[in-house]
């Protein structure tokens, strides 16, 4: 098993990078070994999708496995037996050893029960739950989503007895937002403005100091008097609490930097999607999280060895003939691989020893347990 | 439709899409044709991502306007200019338009922006979609395309006027959101191009934020655009052995097999991207531009004018009154 704890980037001896055979054998035993994966990628990926096969993979091994979607497309959704947003997961049924279960993630009532779960009393509760500020924080605050998906990833890991919980992270805006997420909150507790409302009594406007109240006129100017006293009331419903907040959030970092959670990113071979899924294996290395496999979707396939300039020359020598097409077809086929795998080169170099595997662009879009079990063919020796 | 009149149609295009999609490609391609066309453009990018800039061939760029394609040479082409606004440097700049310069500082200086932002959230995209109804309204250019936040956001992006309306009844931010909702759904002033691939989700996803966008915001649906659609070859019918006996052609060994191949692979995929567009012109009726997929290289500013060419050819096809369209 390779030494987590070492930074990708520090690795003194990348090694050869694996062949596709021994790259398939290593992601498997990720699913075999882990607890936790985490699938994380620019949006448009196929990371949904990629979770998907991963926990079925799991239940195919004989492991308890439940993924944990954020917003799949409708037709994997149904395929999945997700008709609505649940926090309980759902069981698939299907001719595997282990068990599939799907959840798909319910933002609001995740936070709500975070909530009540912390709340020192119904009364502290539903202060909190009627209160305008927690509903926009709630339902709408960008990060949210993010942080109650690494709640319940906590919580279903906690919990419950699945040996695997795999996650797909939402297409953040920017890059790794998941990673802060658990720390947003308590973060915002730490904020000046929560201190000043907090001190020296608790959250009573006009006990609040001078220039609190110069800072809470500033605010008022800007957006209007009603949030600002919407605020106030959250974070007086919310005294007391925040100390569980804290510990949860670090409780939940904690189980995502630690060994038994793996993090695959999953990119597409396009210049744009490399280049960002390289700056998320920066940032994880930064976090001291070793991207643990690389999965590459929609790789076009190569139908002829060789550099395209040679084809596309023998296009043009037959131009206008039906030849000529053909092989203007293969030259821009030949164009396209190689393209793709230039692209991956430096990626693939910087996750190293990470696995890489490959997948082909598929015939037609994944919808259903049939297409999850050809792209689990692809993923994983058969 | 003359491509002029129909860059003249309003003076922004939100060019919105899933991820992954083309969206900053597209916004690129219209600035360039609209600018081809004697438009000057300006490209207003929310994102920090260096794709819109690669694509002119010119080095990244930040909140300050930098030149991306300059016009005035011989085929009479206007310029094209791009920015990034963040809502940080939105906010500063209009508080401080509004005589609260003392207040803009304190904010910056105590980070409370984020903070103000959860308070009412949807402020940092109002504040965005503010300045860029400001830069409309200064005539910053003849044309404003806003390269908008990625999928779901798009939708909770151009939501956020109509939702901060609610939560903030008063104040500049109120004002702001008003101004905004005006902009947005005056077909006049501004219009939404969603961009999608001819494949089947990322269709299914564009239909259900084509209906979201009319009926939550009430914006302008200008057409769609088709990103990715392989272009068309002759021959790939051909039996590669016939074909090359045809053209008195030898073979090398293993070619026929790549060929036929390959070949079937891109017949295979055009049919199913036939499908999906025709499947997209069923559910959603609203005129359809189509882009190629470009197979030679990475996208630079070669490829660049191929696709403005290539947007103004679609255009010039449109039916004379766009959105009426009922194929």
């Amino acid at each position: 098993m390779s030494p987590k704890q070492t930074p990708v980037g520090a690795r003194t001896k990348p090694g050869k990078p694996l062949g596709a055979g021994a790259s398939r054998t290593e992601l498997q035993r990720l699913v075999r070994d882990q607890e936790v994966i985490v699938c994380t990628g620019s949006g448009g990926v196929g990371k949904t999708t990629t979770a998907a096969v991963i926990a079925l993979e799991g239940a195919r091994l004989g492991r308890k496995a439940c993924v944990v979607t954020i917003d799949p497309a409708k037709r994997l959704a149904d395929a999945l037996g997700l008709e609505t947003l649940s926090n309980a997961p759902t069981r698939i049924d299907g001719p595997w050893k282990g068990e599939l279960w799907a959840l798909m993630l319910d933002t609001k009532t995740t936070f709500d029960e975070l909530v009540i779960g912390n709340a020192e009393s119904e009364e502290q509760a539903q202060g909190i739950l009627d209160n305008r500020f927690y509903r926009n924080i709630s339902g709408a605050l960008s990060g949210t989503q993010e942080y109650m998906a690494m709640e319940k990833l906590y919580e279903l890991h906690q919990r419950t007895d699945f040996d695997l919980v795999v996650v797909d992270t939402p297409p953040t805006r920017s890059a790794l937002d998941f990673l802060e997420a658990p720390r947003r909150l308590t973060r915002f507790l730490d904020h000046r403005l929560y201190r000043v409302l907090m001190t020296p009594t608790r959250g009573i406007v006009r006990a609040v100091n001078v220039a609190a109240q110069a800072f809470l006129r500033t605010i008022s100017k800007v957006v209007g008097g009603d949030v600002v006293s919407d605020a106030i009331g959250f974070f007086s419903a919310f005294d007391g609490m925040e100390q569980g907040f804290r510990d949860r959030a670090a409780a939940t970092l904690e189980l995502l930097s630690d060994d038994v959670t793996a993090f695959v990113l999953v990119a597409a071979p396009r210049r744009d999607v490399v280049d960002e899924a390289t700056y998320f294996a920066a940032r994880l290395t930064e976090a001291g999280i070793p991207v643990r496999a690389l999965i590459v979707n929609r790789m076009h396939p190569r139908f002829a060895k060789g550099d395209a300039g040679a084809t596309r020359e023998r296009a043009n020598t037959f131009a206008g003939t039906a030849l000529g097409g053909l092989y203007r077809n293969l030259a821009d086929f030949q164009q396209v691989a190689s393209n793709e795998e230039q692209h991956l080169a430096g990626l693939a170099e910087r996750v190293a020893p990470a696995p890489v595997v490959r997948v082909p662009f598929l015939q037609s879009d994944v919808h259903d347990l049939e297409g999850l079990g050809l792209i689990a063919a692809h993923l994983f020796p058969r | 439709m003359d491509p002029a009149q129909f860059f003249a149609a309003s003076r922004v295009v939100i060019v919105a899409g899933k991820g992954g999609v083309g969206k900053t490609t597209v916004s690129g391609a219209v600035a360039r044709a609209a600018a081809l066309r004697g438009r000057s453009t300006l490209i207003v990018q929310v994102e920090g991502k260096s794709g819109l800039a690669n694509l002119f061939g010119q080095p990244p760029f930040d909140y300050d306007e930098v030149t991306l394609a300059p016009g005035g040479g011989a085929d009479g082409s206007a310029d094209v200019t791009a920015r990034t606004l963040t809502p940080d440097d939105a906010l500063i700049e209009y508080l401080q338009a509004h005589g609260m310069s003392r207040v803009s500082r304190r904010l910056a200086s105590s980070g409370a922006v984020d903070m103000v932002a959860t308070a009412a959230p949807g402020i940092k995209d109002i504040l965005i979609l503010g300045k860029v109804k400001q830069l409309e309204q200064l005539g910053a250019a003849d044309l404003i395309v806003l390269d908008a936040p990625a999928a779901g956001h798009a939708i909770s992006f151009l939501r956020s006027a109509r939702g901060l309306l609610d939560a903030v009844r008063v104040g500049p931010i109120n004002a702001q959101a008003r101004d905004v909702l005006e902009l947005l759904t005056d077909p006049s002033r501004c219009q939404v191009v969603l961009v999608t691939l001819p494949e089947e989700t990322p269709v299914n996803e564009l239909v259900q934020t084509a209906y979201s966008l009319e009926d939550e915001v009430g914006v302008s649906l200008g057409p769609v655009v088709v990103n990715g659609m392989y272009p068309q070859i002759d021959g790939l019918d051909e039996d590669p052995v016939a074909a090359a006996a045809a053209a008195g052609a030898a073979l090398r060994t293993g070619e026929a097999e790549a060929l036929a191949h390959a070949a079937a692979f891109r017949s295979h995929r055009m049919a199913l991207q036939a499908e999906q567009v025709g499947r997209l012109a069923e559910m959603l009726p609203l005129p359809q531009l189509t882009l190629p997929y470009l197979f030679d290289a990475d996208l630079g500013p070669a490829e660049l004018e191929v696709l403005a060419q290539e947007l103004l050819v679609g255009i010039g096809g449109l039916a004379p009154t766009p959105g009426d369209g009922d194929r």
